[in-house]
């Protein structure tokens, strides 16, 4: 084990380094698309008090745990079903390949037509992004079910929900969480183009604002915000995950160390 | 066994297609805003004898490869760099971990002041986006080097650079590989968001054209063009990833001894 002290300057000594060259960089900027670092971060407190954070952050991030959750709920269910049967997973394969294939923000357009602008196509648009990476990975790791443990759980007279709950759903786990990551990077962009189409709040709709009216100071700490955003889900998602799949990173860990 | 899994995935297009053609035609959904199947093609077929059409093609296409290889080699670089120099892995850890998840989009406002509709802010939405996804894998694959070979190695008297070659590099290469085909992916996710919301010329600004002048066939056939499109990089990647792959054990599969 290291001293803690010596663990701490790796982690800290390259951003230190980063943000004192921009600060340095940029302090005698005049470049009005390149403001000083002190201008910005002077500009963040003013333009993020509560009221923003209620009026734009909030909604934006319902609406991406709105969506996110029904792409989960919805992947994860039909993945269970079409990765169950060989036949039926033969039917879909096609188009869901397809499906997937399609670059999410091309269904801003499409779903504006259906849902009109409301917080509705923006959900629904996160969903529609974000269900086909979860879906397709549920199928994999369904299909890809230990048989000798299917075969076990059955002559024990594990069926129904029980054997869905801790066998399928749990032998699959690990690969519908690769799922979820990549559709939580997909979510955050759909919410992001989702509101700078049409959207009279919300954090895309607050940063295009702010460039249109060049403020932009302004606008770089909506970038900031957003680049805080993403971290911070992604620091959330990594607890849950390794929560709930400490028992497999725990296997792997063993099974590396004795070959 | 393979020729009955493809008529069945023949019958579930056939059934999704025709899925498409029933549902508006028994006015299930508004022909206006989900037109049938039969309307959507013959809005494909005008849209390819149009000059315009090929022309946006080529643009998202050149924005795609051109960001898409300046990512590769940035990151194949800069991972190897990385995880070769002392210390350097660790001291960029925490960065790496850090600006990975700032979604691109982010930057679309940037992009827009510094190039306007330019092929430059296609480009910086693109390379942002699928640099870490090459340089992530390259990091993961270096990782994965066997102690024993390289140990091997440096007491044969390889130099860094023959190490790289021949060590680092083959037992990195999966890895890189699928980093390439994540970012092959996000890269056209991007070019086609880029020209959806900047309005950079290519098949994303045709579609917002096609949206706001309520051409709706149009949009639905451009869609499925970017979603054929898609279709075509994924199988191309995964060509590419058999051909670099083929001696290795995950492609060639268990030989019989």
């Amino acid at each position: 084990m290291r001293p803690f002290l010596l663990r701490l300057f790796f982690v800290v000594a390259l951003p230190a380094l980063l943000v004192a060259l921009w600060w340095l960089a940029s302090d005698g900027s005049t470049n009005v698309y390149w403001p000083p670092l002190r201008t910005i971060l002077r500009t963040f407190p003013d333009v993020w008090t509560s009221e923003r954070l209620r009026s734009d952050l909030v909604p934006s991030v319902l609406r991406l745990l709105a969506g996110y959750a029904a792409a989960a709920v919805v992947g994860v269910a039909l993945g269970t079903v079409i990765g169950s049967y060989r036949r039926v997973r033969a039917v879909c394969e096609p188009v869901l390949e397809f499906l997937r294939a399609l670059p999410p923000p091309v269904l801003v357009p499409v779903i504006m037509l259906f849902a009109g602008i409301g917080d509705t196509m923006k959900i629904a648009v996160i969903a529609s992004g974000c269900v086909w990476p979860i879906l397709l990975n549920t199928v994999e790791g369904v299909r890809a079910v230990d048989s000798v443990m299917a075969e076990t759980a059955r002559s024990y007279g594990i069926t129904g929900m029980a054997r869905l709950r801790s066998v399928v759903l749990r032998a699959a786990s690990p690969q519908i969480f690769a799922g979820l990551r990549q559709a939580l990077s997909i979510g955050i962009i759909l919410m992001v183009i989702s509101e700078m189409f049409a959207a009279s709040n919300g954090l895309g709709f607050t940063i295009v604002q702010f460039q249109r009216s060049f403020a932009i100071p302004d606008m770089w700490t909506g970038i900031l915000v957003l680049g805080l955003l993403g971290f911070l889900l992604s620091v959330v998602f990594r607890l849950v995950e390794r929560r709930v799949l400490g028992w497999y990173h725990g296997l792997r860990a063993v099974s590396r160390r004795s070959p | 066994m393979r020729g009955a899994n493809a008529a069945l995935g023949a019958a579930g297009l056939a059934a999704f297609l025709a899925l498409g053609e029933a549902v508006p035609r028994l006015g299930l959904v508004k022909e206006a805003y989900f037109p049938p199947t039969s309307r959507i093609a013959d809005a494909l077929g005008q849209e390819v004898t149009e000059h315009a059409f090929w022309t946006a093609l080529g643009d998202t296409l050149t924005g795609w490869a051109l960001g898409l290889a300046i990512a590769i080699g940035a990151g194949v670089v800069v991972g190897l760099l990385v995880s070769v120099v002392p210390y350097l892995r660790e001291v960029t850890a925490s960065t790496i971990e850090f600006l990975r998840p700032i979604p691109s989009v982010a930057l679309i406002p940037l992009a827009v002041l510094l190039y306007g509709t330019e092929l430059r802010s296609v480009l910086l939405l693109v390379v942002y986006a699928s640099f870490w996804q090459v340089l992530v894998q390259v990091l993961y694959g270096v990782q994965d080097v066997d102690p024993v070979a390289e140990e091997t190695a440096r007491s044969y008297g390889l130099g860094p650079w023959a190490r790289v070659r021949h060590v680092l590099w083959p037992t990195a290469l999966p890895y890189v590989m699928t980093g390439v085909r994540l970012a092959a992916a996000v890269a056209l996710i991007l070019a086609v968001t880029a020209e959806l919301v900047i309005g950079a010329p290519g098949l994303g600004a045709r579609i917002a054209v096609a949206e706001s002048s309520q051409a709706v066939p149009d949009m639905y056939a451009l869609v499925v063009v970017t979603g054929l499109l898609g279709l075509l990089i994924n199988v191309g990647a995964r060509t590419v990833e058999r051909r670099a792959l083929a001696w290795h054990q995950s492609v060639r599969g268990e030989v019989a001894v």
